[in-house]
């Protein structure tokens, strides 16, 4: 298994510094410090509870947070409406639950962000589309309805969908947790397809098998807190904190 | 020995057909009719009431006379049928009310027109001919009120050049489209305030066009229920959906006046609201100002029902999870862009048979209109009455309004049938 780490440079895609997030009086993100640079794939980890999503979803906005400052492409997130449309559009999310518009064939569900954010003319967004289905390895879905394709299907349009909008980074929000075990190999090629292309990827993810494969960087939370971020290789060898080392024991015991 | 657990199957078996009670019409009367003892006394009672009801009514309504002239020429002639001759006398009256009798062809062609102009609504195939769907609505005014065809037709002007000026701003000088739609209004406003009257007076000097004026108050019978119905239901819901909208902002003002509008106006009655638009409204106008009692009843009856439109139409966005307008904020979609093209559609299509409903029931309470002495169908059924000839007659009017009444929503209920199984999309 031969990484590619070419493709990490020096540019910061995302900087996130002292950040903290509350539900109501649950202090859901402690003093996140993060930085994550273009080209770099970073696998997020950790037990249930732990704000492994809420922090991939402060990235785009889908949360607020509370304190400090979360900077994407060199924009930084604040109440400004316009802002947060932009990196929304520049960053790409795929979900659990896929997501997909039902009421739109798998086709309308890639062309109707391109061509409504992006005004790109519908002749081009469709070709771009068909682009990214094959490149999901599901062009002949084109036209059916996501209600008509199983999970594993439906999770890979959802990752084309978001490819269609020609994304910076993508964030990856435990996209095999609802598949049935032999859908989510197809789901996991495709990410690992798109690491090996050098997308910067941030993946909330139990697949170890994948964070060994094709991480730059694992990072294990709990408490809402980062406990402890190293190379695949570290993380799994020889895990420093208790924490880790229990939830490691806890995942991989079986 | 053990038992051996391995097995290993050696020959497929194939399909075969069903037993014969369960397929064709004997399975069918067995699965629905007859499928336990208490269904097959169900259905053998439902059967023997719908005969009896039918035992008297078809020959009462077959026998039925419709050539007397009052209604005691029918009981003279057989006290125990139908007596039709009130519709052949009075038809006219319930179709179109004291509408003058030369001009009938008016109500009667927009009628056809209206059939028309909803084509393109209902069936997008032929959606290349809404513009008839718009120019209509000013057709059917013209045509029902009559007055200058140029008075009716300024309004489609101004607003054309409105919208017009609005984006040729956008296109050419302005991106802001706050700031632009604030200047196309205020030049929409000049336009009608000063502009479109002596423009009017011009127009109707060059080549006037003008049918004979109606007033409001010889409007009546299904032409009334159709114009007070109909157009309740188009303007109620984009109302509707906008209340419901504004009832799930984040914006704490907004919430109020929706939240305040809906609930007080689901918590009068609709007789109430129509009193108020029959009586007290011309309190509180200044004097002088004579605003037209339809249109003063279609407002009513349309606030009325978008308040219970805004109510279906949350429901259907309570219905749709949450991940659908995550997944499209996260694709960079704004808030109207994502209500329009993700969220809209799928709520409206879980709220059909809500959204139809409201529809049915708005249309069928525009008799109520007959309380404040409009002369609906129900209403002309007291006039008739009044008639020394049909004095007495009940049954005879009341079946004919209602069947009416019956055509037209059943119509609408078939529709929103359709309408739900062609936007299934799971299968």
């Amino acid at each position: 298994m031969e990484k590619t780490k070419i493709n990490i440079t020096d540019e910061v895609a995302i900087h996130i510094s002292d950040m903290n997030k509350w539900f109501g009086n649950f202090h859901v993100l402690r003093d996140i410090n993060l930085e994550v640079r273009r080209g770099e794939r970073i696998v997020v980890c950790g037990p249930s509870g732990s704000g492994k999503s809420t922090l991939i979803r402060c990235i785009n906005r889908l949360e607020e947070h509370q304190k400090g400052s979360i900077i994407v492409d060199g924009t930084e997130l604040t109440t400004d409406l316009k802002n947060i449309d932009k990196i929304r559009s520049e960053v790409g999310m795929v979900f659990q639950h896929f997501n997909l518009f039902p009421h739109l064939t798998t086709l309308e569900n890639c062309t109707l962000a391109p061509m409504w954010v992006r005004e790109t003319p519908e002749k081009e967004a469709t070709e771009i589309a068909m682009e990214m289905l094959e490149k999901v390895k599901i062009p002949e879905q084109a036209h059916k309805y996501p209600g008509q394709l199983s999970g594993g299907q439906q999770q890979r349009v959802a990752i084309a969908r978001s490819l269609c909008m020609k994304p910076r980074i993508m964030l990856f929000d435990e996209v095999t947790s609802a598949l049935d075990p032999e859908m989510i190999k197809e789901v996991l090629d495709t990410m690992i397809q798109l690491a090996e292309e050098g997308m910067t990827m941030i993946c909330v993810t139990h697949e170890m098998g994948f964070a060994r494969q094709v991480a730059d960087r694992v990072i294990f939370m709990d408490d809402g807190q980062i406990v402890e971020q190293n190379e695949p290789e570290e993380f799994f060898k020889n895990p420093q904190s208790d924490r880790t080392k229990l939830f490691l024991s806890q995942i991989l015991g079986h | 020995m053990m038992t051996k657990i391995a097995f290993v199957r050696k020959k497929e078996i194939p399909p075969s057909a069903p037993p014969i009670t369960e397929v064709g019409l004997i399975g069918w009367l067995r699965q629905n009719l007859f499928s336990s003892w208490l269904n097959s006394i169900l259905t053998i009672l439902s059967v023997y009431f719908i005969v009896i009801i039918l035992w008297d009514f078809i020959p009462w309504a077959y026998g039925g006379h419709w050539n007397t002239k009052s209604l005691r020429e029918c009981l003279d002639l057989d006290p125990d049928v139908a007596c039709f001759s009130v519709l052949t006398a009075r038809w006219k009256q319930l179709l179109f009310g004291l509408y003058p009798a030369e001009e009938y062809w008016r109500p009667t062609l927009t009628f056809i027109f209206l059939l028309l102009a909803i084509v393109p609504i209902l069936f997008p195939k032929f959606f290349r001919f809404f513009w008839f769907s718009i120019i209509y609505p000013g057709l059917a005014v013209w045509l029902l009120w009559g007055g200058s065809f140029w008075s009716i037709s300024i309004v489609y002007i101004g607003l054309t050049l409105g919208a017009l000026f609005f984006l040729t701003l956008i296109r050419r000088y302005l991106k802001n489209y706050m700031i632009a739609a604030i200047l196309a209004f205020l030049s929409t406003a000049v336009f009608f305030l000063f502009i479109s009257n002596p423009l009017v007076g011009l127009l109707n000097v060059i080549l006037p066009i003008s049918l004979p004026f109606v007033e409001s108050l010889k409007m009546g019978g299904f032409t009334l229920s159709l114009i007070v119905g109909v157009t309740g239901i188009v303007a109620s819901f984009p109302i509707g959906i906008l209340l419901a909208l504004g009832r799930q902002s984040n914006l704490p003002v907004i919430k109020m006046i929706c939240v305040g509008f809906i609930e007080f106006i689901r918590g009068v009655p609709l007789i109430t609201l129509l009193f108020v638009a029959s009586v007290l409204l011309n309190y509180f106008l200044p004097p002088g100002t004579n605003f037209d009692i339809v249109l003063r009843v279609v407002i009513m009856v349309t606030l009325f029902s978008a308040a219970y439109m805004a109510e279906v139409i949350r429901g259907g966005l309570a219905g749709l999870p949450l991940g659908q307008h995550e997944a499209s904020a996260s694709l960079g979609l704004t808030y109207w862009q994502s209500q329009r093209l993700i969220i809209m559609p799928q709520a409206l299509k879980i709220s059909i048979p809500g959204i139809v409903n409201t529809f049915i029931g708005l249309f069928k309470d525009t008799t109520l209109v007959s309380i404040i002495s409009l002369r609906d169908p129900v209403g002309l059924a007291s006039t008739i009455r009044a008639d020394q000839k049909w004095n007495g007659i009940y049954w005879e009017l009341y079946v004919a309004i209602g069947l009416m009444f019956f055509i037209f929503c059943w119509g609408m209920s078939q529709y929103s049938q359709y309408l739900e199984r062609k936007l299934k999309t799971d299968k």
